[in-house]
């Protein structure tokens, strides 16, 4: 159990490189350039009308110190930490002066939910075919099946998504192609609310694991097949085990924890994806989110939706790589 | 180095198949530099005709010959990937070979901030750094950025092929005849690690590129250099699938696919040659 | 005719046997990058194993030993093919081809009639589940008991063999390398198998565990009276445990007799050179080597396959193969030096 507690303290050491790194680079990459944010956001509002000198003086006063831009570099930077610790992200720009924080929280229930429910659904299939196209390596059917999925998995996530919304949107119009749901759709909780946002996510669901299933499939294809040829499963064949008992309890059972492993490594490239395929289909999350951000060029929004999703998707990596070791009991005892 | 490459052709179609895409790929760079018209110039030819005798793929709404834009974008889009995949290599070389051979506080260190970069989210960094950036975001800047963060799970792979050359015998015997780390890394163990530099080449690839043009797409990148990416930018800021110029679209896209598999099969058959199992097979051991 | 009066009487062990393995070849077949190659592990091998009987097979690394039990236990994965000849048991006055079974009728006999203990107990169980799970996932099915009363007989087993019952709660990885082959050899005795297959069952242990998880095998058999086929390269094992011992060179048998008879007058060249590297106690004389290494199975020699190392090699042992005959009653050799050349 100690050597448990061990791992997962060096594990919480990691994550708090990782959130370290992560906050500083986007830190130094806004502050390090020419850009001043005060100016152009000054400018961008000055463009609607005039504005008397001392206005603009005091404007300029009073976004300095919501961007937390007072004092020298170093200052700036202890302010940026414990203003994220406090979850101030200040006012956002575009939607002055609704916190970013408040903004994110609206946008993130969506990507949340369409990340987790495509990753959980391309882990399933990936790893169930996987698995079996391993076992039973002689059926062609599942053959096929891994071959069409490892032939889209190198397809970029961009692409994939505006195919499927060709398909979908012009030649073959079955299925809503953007938005989280219908536009004038009535927001409070019903069963037709629940349907037309399931609908609405089938399209950029199914891009995200058409994409990500085939990594999964080749990666437990080949974990697989390793695993038949170990002296247990050998042992339990000729032990005259049922093959699906054997497939599910041997061969599968211990290829789950470097496929967990895997997933916790692979979460920030699934969370890429996840962010592309909502800026395709016009999905209300972060990616449209961030999108619209830099198009409104609002500073800060933009810093807390960069600086949020590292946090978020360390603590989740952190969290599944815990995870792991409980699936076996010779990394949690030792 | 001939006959490896002769009997991947003649026994593993992936690597054929592959091989036969790259060659047209560089076929295409190769006409790039031919093209009767500069690449940045627009309503050189009458805009949006469907693809003829005379125009192969149509012309684009802004007067360009939609063949020659998908030949030169393909030169930039391909020279990116290599430009990434070639700095990026050098990076994960020089971590995974020093971490791997140097081993306890160095490989430590060097594997935290590793696991780092692999876990943190590029995009949202991509898109802060367009952000900030803005106009001097160019081709050049990109390979540079996508560099530093593209070399993390290679270097780990490297790192362990080095730790399992660290124990054997030649190892300790250049270390006994009085070699610096520099020069049996880049000497001894250089030579082990090349074949799995030259298969993940070819999956870095494809993630860059894939990044590029994401990126592109959505207008974060210098508009001015024609990619891949910046064609279908092009092509969806004029609505041409609304407008019926589908060649704009479907001929940057039909392109990125067939190069992404080609890379893919590439990558795929040079894995399978260098899996341990399959060269005891063909060594006959 | 007068003569078969003459004849010795029939021995106890010609009860019909319980396997029967008629010239039984299999071989390695790998193909890459158009590179064919054939690897013959087990070349034309024909032995029979009665009742009771501890049948032991003796040979070098790479002889081929593993992939007989492999091919004999129908245990056959790609690369390896049967490639000729038969195996059949005899469970219950029925005879069971094993190339002729479908898979699960194969099951139906596994662990009921035939069991294994591998090589290499380290790695036979299950590393991420309680050994409990074990016992069930072999044994539960084979032995048509109610569960309580399946626990019931599993535990008695285990106190039979001095082992705790606690061990079904453990993980592989708790238990010492000789606790997990004692328990290996518990699962495999627990539905009381007719037929049990070791794989070099002591290899992995030191010097004192050996001993005792013989002991506990040779009690084991003594109390079920299955048949064993013994597989180890230790000579000294088999003069311990094994009633008849057959001797393989490079994927072929080469003698074949009584342990007692082997030891004392075995008649192969390559066999006597087995018995006289063992260590005696007093003698401090030198044991001489063989030169040379296992031929590869791949490329055999021609003729005999131990000509290349043999001291005794004729012209006629580099073209010819020599046959497997019995050179006394139930004393099988192939070598020339013995039976003489062929005209």
């Amino acid at each position: 159990m100690t050597a448990y507690l061990i791992f997962i303290s060096r594990r919480f050491g990691q994550l708090l490189l990782v959130v370290f790194l992560g906050i500083s680079a986007t830190f130094f990459i806004t502050h390090m350039t020419p850009v001043d944010p005060v100016a152009e956001s000054i400018t961008a509002i000055t463009n609607f009308g005039k504005a008397d000198p001392e206005a603009i003086l005091l404007m300029r006063k009073t976004l300095t110190e919501l961007y937390g831009l007072q004092g020298n570099l170093f200052e700036q930077y202890l302010q940026f930490w414990s203003r994220l610790a406090r979850g101030d992200l200040g006012p956002s720009l575009s939607a002055f002066p609704t916190p970013v924080s408040q903004i994110i929280l609206r946008a993130l229930p969506w990507t949340v939910g369409l990340m987790i429910s495509a990753t959980l659904i391309s882990f399933l299939l990936g790893n169930t075919l996987g698995a079996l196209a391993g076992y039973y390596r002689n059926s062609r059917l599942l053959k096929l099946a891994g071959l069409a999925l490892i032939g889209l998995q190198p397809i970029p996530y961009y692409i994939l998504a505006f195919i499927l919304l060709i398909l979908f949107g012009y030649v073959w119009p079955v299925l809503p192609i953007t938005g989280g749901y219908e536009m004038n759709a009535d927001t409070s909780f019903s069963l037709t609310l629940v349907l037309d946002i399931l609908r609405h996510s089938i399209l950029p669901a199914m891009a995200l694991v058409m994409v990500g299933a085939g990594s999964w499939l080749t990666g437990m294809r080949a974990l697989t097949s390793n695993i038949v040829t170990e002296d247990y499963v050998t042992f339990a064949e000729l032990g005259g085990v049922g093959s699906t008992r054997i497939l599910r309890s041997y061969v599968v059972r211990n290829a789950l924890v470097p496929q967990l492993t895997g997933l916790a490594m692979s979460l920030g490239a699934i969370f890429n994806g996840t962010v592309i395929t909502e800026i395709v289909f016009g999905y209300p999350g972060i990616g449209s989110l961030l999108i619209s951000a830099v198009h409104a060029g609002d500073y800060s929004l933009v810093l807390g939706l960069a600086s949020l999703s590292i946090v978020g998707v360390a603590i989740a990596v952190f969290l599944i790589d815990i995870l792991s070791p409980l699936l076996d009991p010779r990394m949690k005892a030792e | 180095m001939f006959t490896i490459v002769r009997d991947l052709i003649r026994y593993n179609i992936e690597f054929a198949v592959g091989l036969f895409i790259l060659l047209l790929l560089i076929a295409a760079v190769v006409l790039s530099f031919f093209s009767p018209y500069p690449a940045a110039d627009i309503y050189v030819v009458p805009p949006d005709l469907p693809p003829d005798a005379e125009f192969w793929l149509g012309t684009t709404s802004r007067g360009q010959d939609t063949f020659w834009q998908l030949m030169i974008g393909l030169r930039n889009t391909l020279g990116f990937g290599v430009g990434v995949a070639f700095l990026s290599r050098i990076l994960s070389l020089v971590v995974g070979l020093t971490a791997g051979y140097a081993g306890g506080r160095t490989d430590r260190v060097l594997m935290a901030i590793n696991d780092s970069v692999m876990v943190i989210p590029q995009f949202p960094i991509l898109v802060l750094f367009y952000f900030v950036l803005k106009d001097d975001m160019n081709w050049l800047m990109l390979v540079l950025i996508l560099s530093a963060l593209g070399w993390a799970y290679d270097a780990r792979l490297i790192r362990s092929i080095a730790m399992s050359l660290r124990t054997r015998p030649f190892t300790t015997q250049s270390v006994y005849s009085g070699m610096s780390m520099r020069k049996i890394l880049v000497e001894e163990h250089l030579p082990y690690v090349m074949p799995v530099v030259f298969a993940t080449t070819m999956n870095n690839m494809i993630w860059s590129i894939g990044m590029e043009i994401t990126l592109s797409v959505l207008g974060f990148t210098d508009v001015d250099t024609p990619t891949m990416g910046q064609m279908i930018y092009w092509a969806n800021s004029h609505s041409a699938l609304i407008s019926g110029i589908w060649w704009w679209v479907a001929a940057p896209v039909g392109a990125i696919v067939i190069l992404f598999i080609g890379l893919f099969l590439l990558s795929m058959s040079m894995n399978e040659y260098i899996d341990p199992r399959s060269r005891l097979n063909r060594m006959g051991v | 005719m007068p003569t078969a009066v003459l004849q010795t009487p029939p021995a106890p062990a010609a009860a019909e046997p319980v396997l029967v393995v008629d010239r039984l070849r299999a071989y390695y077949r790998t193909h890459a990058f158009g590179l064919d190659r054939d690897i013959r592990a087990v070349d034309d091998i024909s032995l029979t194993v009665a009742p009771g009987e501890v049948y032991g097979i003796a040979g070098e690394s790479s002889s081929g030993k593993t992939t007989l039990i492999k091919t004999i236990v129908g245990a056959i994965r790609p690369p390896l093919a049967v490639v000729g000849g038969s195996v059949r048991f005899r469970f219950g006055g029925e005879i069971r081809d094993i190339y002729a079974l479908t898979p699960a009728e194969l099951q139906t006999i596994r662990w009921r009639h035939l069991s294994c203990i591998l090589q290499g107990s380290m790695n036979v169980l299950n590393p991420v589940r309680q050994i409990r799970h074990s016992f069930q996932d072999f044994a539960f099915p084979h032995m048509g008991l109610k569960p309580a009363a399946f626990w019931q007989a599993v535990r008695a087993h285990l106190a039979r063999l001095d082992l705790d019952p606690a061990v079904l709660d453990s993980y592989p990885h708790q238990l010492s390398g000789g606790m997990r082959q004692r328990t290996t050899i518990a699962l495999a005795t627990v539905c009381t198998p007719e037929f049990i297959v070791a794989d070099e069952p002591t290899t992995a242990l030191d010097v004192i565990v050996q001993r005792d998880v013989l002991t506990m095998l040779r009690d084991i058999q003594r109390r079920l009276g299955s048949s064993f086929l013994f597989v180890t390269h230790d000579m000294s094992v088999h003069a311990t445990v094994s009633d008849r011992v057959g001797i393989v060179y490079a994927g072929r048998l080469v003698e074949e007799a009584e342990t007692p008879t082997l030891f004392r007058g075995a008649l192969h060249p390559y066999t006597q050179h087995l018995v006289a590297s063992l260590p005696r106690i007093g003698d401090t004389t030198r044991r001489a080597s063989l030169p040379g290494r296992p031929p590869s199975l791949a490329d055999p020699p021609s003729g005999c396959r131990f000509h290349p190392r043999c001291p005794l090699a004729m012209d006629v042992c580099r073209e010819k193969v020599p046959a497997l005959v019995e050179a006394a009653p139930r004393h099988r050799v192939a070598c020339f030096a013995v039976s003489g050349a062929p005209s």
